[in-house]
């Protein structure tokens, strides 16, 4: 190998590499704009005062914010009672399913009892049966409950919240045991020896200890939660009632390409404390992710 | 409640009694209390099934906090009794249901089924005939003054009004009657207008109102005519059989339906347990199994696509980015991830006005480019498209992440090794990277093909499962899957509820469910974690 045509290949090489660079912010613009131009659209819509599928614009002439005032005003698409719904029922239920998670996961990872697998195991089974194929079921439970004691029945949101904890018990539990399990059973044993409680133990010592995937299942129960539109739309038939993802769902199936920017405007502010929740904690959520959450 | 104070009093005999573990006492008779309430009102509605689990989950509080062995389930006895109620008992209901008829037409019970049937009427021809005179209100209520052969009179309401009084007599001054004439009909009723012989013969309305009470209903059958109605059909207890009074036709009990020779079926039917029926029709009748295959298919097809598209892309990104000299790496995966952060709905209702045919954005740019309008509503071939391009922006953020966290696991002395023994950046990526990686997100790729196959959330929200399949007998599209057919079988409006059928096609799905949850169960090693003496 001649020293010349050494130069040469480490020419070609940077040369190579250079293209490889430019390549790659190609490729990398390309799929910015795949994944950021429907938000794009959408914030531009929601400013565009034109309010209609068709001619909206990228950038919208006399921009402004008349569909979010729209938003506001309109009586019979009562956007922000729904919104408030939303966030009521999903931070009940995500409070009420790490409470009852975090009890059961500490029983199963700290006591050893007759049938400890066999429970785990089918909970972690029964989990995969989606609820909504027992819908009906769910329905009619939900109204005889509401025969016999109406504030937990159809139409009210404590009965909602009851159908949902009802699917609190399965991953969680598995994420949060697993979690405990790396906490060393000595902290709790020497602590028993000191004639500390069960009780004692799990809420003085290990309760302080579980806060990130506290945080992670916390987060995605209620994403999950906030997301849910099909349960809600069944259990809930009355309007003032409603959450805002079946609010959304709802307004999309009627004229919904002449109030486009208002549809938008209602998108963007149901999607921004998911978003800014999800931008926020990334590196949290994608653990829990890996290990087997499944986003809602 | 007995058994707990003896209990509760052996307690107190036994040890010195705690503050605390009164509270937990009484906490324990008032819940007890509260749901024995609730347990006892639901037995005497009838609803006995919610009464067993209402029973089992006061029996599973009680016995957690009374037998100190079982002293672990306290700590969930609130979360089981929420998931036997929620979870279990919904499936078990399910699975019940997959082996009756119920659904339209066998919402109701034997009785009220009978009771309705036998309260069905017919006009005969012959029989007790009224001549008759109608008057009408001006917010459209009817009166019907009728005189049979005998020359008794009176004056009925129609069979749905709100008053009282159905049938009264002809009395001037009472209910608004004023003049009689000297046929015995009232020349004014307050409120009313008479209605002449051409205004009568005329009006639409008249000869469907049945007039009276149920015991004693009349109904318009000429100009010249009323006639009282008789029962259509005659039931007999004994052998669970229907004769129908005006033709003679009998029709049997099969099933909870009561169907004629002919094949004739009496409406409403009755809820009753028929067997592996529902099972059968769908691998038989070829209205139902048709869209079925088709749904199926695709439902593989779709999940397996879904998962491909996204791992590829995700993958793709995390190695020409994972590049650690890669500036503005970090803004890159801030923006990257955007899709994934909004709540799924909502994006693809996003994308289906983005998506729409005529007037959404992406047909717009298209047509000005290339001159087409794909349909991607109402083209099957397209409409798939669009769900899996709809599918991959929601779901490449999240194996990006995945695969980016895991390549950065694979150590990184075997590149280098490989780099010694000459192998190229293609063959270190598909002899190397490749098969480390999917040993190490294999479960998650599996967890992820079953959270498509049953994504019912893009299905339903983008188009509703449509375009629909035309030969269908049931509410099937050509994009539908398992989960949203069963839904539609259940609810969609316009061809019939079928629960049965539905549950019976849910409990199928559950199985092919359980058996991959299971698959992915193992590839975790979660089964041999559970068990672990940790």
């Amino acid at each position: 190998m001649s020293k010349k045509n050494k130069t040469s290949k480490q020419l070609s090489m940077t040369q190579s590499k250079r293209l490889g660079t430019i390549l790659r912010w190609l490729l990398a613009v390309v799929l910015v704009v795949f994944s950021v131009f429907p938000v794009l659209w959408i914030v531009s819509a929601s400013l565009d005062p034109v309010n209609n599928l068709a001619t909206q614009k990228l950038i919208p002439t006399n921009a402004g914010f008349e569909n979010f005032r729209e938003l506001v005003n309109n009586p019979i698409f009562p956007f922000f009672t729904w919104l408030w719904n939303s966030i009521k029922v999903s931070t009940i239920t995500t409070l009420l399913t790490l409470s009852l998670t975090t009890m059961a996961a500490y029983a199963f990872s700290r006591f050893r009892f007759k049938g400890r697998q066999g429970l785990l195991k089918t909970i972690l089974l029964v989990q995969s049966f989606p609820n909504l194929l027992a819908i009906v079921a769910l329905f009619s439970i939900s109204k005889q409950i509401g025969d016999v004691f109406e504030a937990l029945g159809l139409n009210t949101h404590a009965g909602l919240i009851l159908v949902y904890l009802g699917g609190a018990m399965g991953m969680n539990i598995w994420l949060m045991k697993g979690y405990m399990d790396t906490i060393p059973r000595d902290i709790d044993e020497s602590a028993h020896v000191d004639g500390a409680s069960d009780w004692q133990v799990f809420s003085r010592l290990i309760l302080p200890l579980l806060r990130p995937i506290l945080t992670v299942i916390g987060i995605l129960s209620f994403i999950g939660t906030y997301g849910e539109f099909i349960i809600a739309r069944t259990l809930l038939t009355k309007r003032e009632l409603q959450t805002v993802m079946v609010g959304l769902q709802i307004y999309t199936s009627g004229q919904y390409t002449q109030n486009w920017g208002v549809f938008a405007a209602g998108a963007l502010i149901a999607a921004l404390p998911i978003m800014i929740i999800y931008l926020l904690l990334q590196d949290l959520i994608v653990g829990g992710l890996t290990q087997g959450a499944v986003k809602g | 409640m007995n058994k707990q104070v003896n209990s509760l009093e052996t307690i107190a005999k036994k040890s010195v009694l705690s503050v605390s573990s009164i509270i937990t006492y009484l906490i324990i008779i008032l819940v007890d209390g509260l749901l024995g309430y609730v347990t006892i009102r639901l037995a005497s509605m009838g609803y006995i099934p919610l009464t067993i689990v209402f029973s089992i989950i006061i029996i599973l509080i009680t016995i957690s906090f009374l037998i100190p062995k079982l002293h672990h389930l306290r700590w969930m006895a609130v979360g089981l009794s929420a998931w036997l109620l929620f979870s279990i008992f919904p499936i078990l209901f399910t699975i019940y249901n997959a082996f009756t008829n119920y659904g339209d037409g066998h919402l109701i019970t034997k009785d009220q089924a009978v009771e309705q049937i036998t309260r069905q009427t017919f006009l005969p021809e012959t029989g007790k005939a009224y001549e008759w005179i109608a008057y009408k209100s001006s917010e459209n209520d009817y009166l019907l003054w009728v005189k049979d052969s005998d020359g008794k009179t009176f004056i009925a309401r129609p069979i749905d009004s709100t008053a009282d009084e159905k049938i009264f007599d002809v009395v001037t001054g009472e209910n608004g009657i004023g003049e009689i004439d000297e046929n015995g009909a009232p020349i004014s009723i307050e409120g009313y207008t008479l209605l002449n012989k051409i205004l009568a013969a005329t009006d639409q309305n008249l000869t469907n109102i049945k007039f009276g009470d149920p015991e004693n209903t009349i109904q318009v059958r000429s100009p010249s005519e009323a006639a009282e109605l008789v029962p259509k059909y005659d039931y007999n207890p004994d052998d669970g059989v229907f004769t129908d009074l005006e033709t003679g036709k009998q029709y049997f009990d099969i099933e909870g339906t009561w169907t004629a020779r002919d094949g004739t079926e009496l409406i409403p039917g009755y809820n009753t347990v028929i067997g592996f029926d529902n099972f059968v029709e769908f691998a038989t009748s070829p209205g139902l199994r048709g869209p079925l295959v088709t749904i199926v298919t695709w439902n593989f097809i779709f999940a397996t696509m879904s998962l491909f598209l996204t791992f590829a892309l995700g993958l793709l990104i995390a190695v020409i980015y994972g590049d650690p000299n890669f500036k503005g790496k970090k803004i890159l995966r801030s923006l990257l991830i955007i899709p994934y952060t909004i709540p799924s709905l909502i994006t693809i209702l996003i994308w289906r006005g983005m998506l729409n045919p005529d007037l959404g954005v992406v047909n717009r740019v298209i047509e000005s480019i290339f001159g087409i309008s794909p349909d991607w509503f109402n083209v099957a071939s397209l409409a798939r498209i669009a769900i899996l391009i709809v599918n991959t922006w929601l779901g490449y953020p999240y194996w990006m992440l995945v695969t980016s966290g895991a390549l950065q696991s694979i150590p990184s002395d075997i590149y280098e090794a490989a780099e010694v023994d000459g192998a190229t950046g293609l063959q270190r990526f598909w002899r190397i990277t490749l098969p480390l990686l999917l040993v190490s997100v294999g479960p998650l790729m599996i967890a992820s093909f079953i959270f498509n196959f049953n994504n019912f959330n893009l299905i339903y929200a983008f188009i509703n499962g449509g375009p629909p399949i035309p030969t269908a007998t049931t509410t099937a599209g050509y994009t539908d899957i398992i989960i949203s057919y069963v839904y539609n079988l259940a609810f969609a409006s316009g061809r019939g509820v079928q629960y049965g059928y539905a549950s019976a096609i849910s409990v199928v799905l559950f199985i092919l469910i359980a058996v991959m949850s299971l698959i992915q169960f193992r590839f975790t090693n979660m089964w041999e974690e559970v068990g672990e003496n940790v």
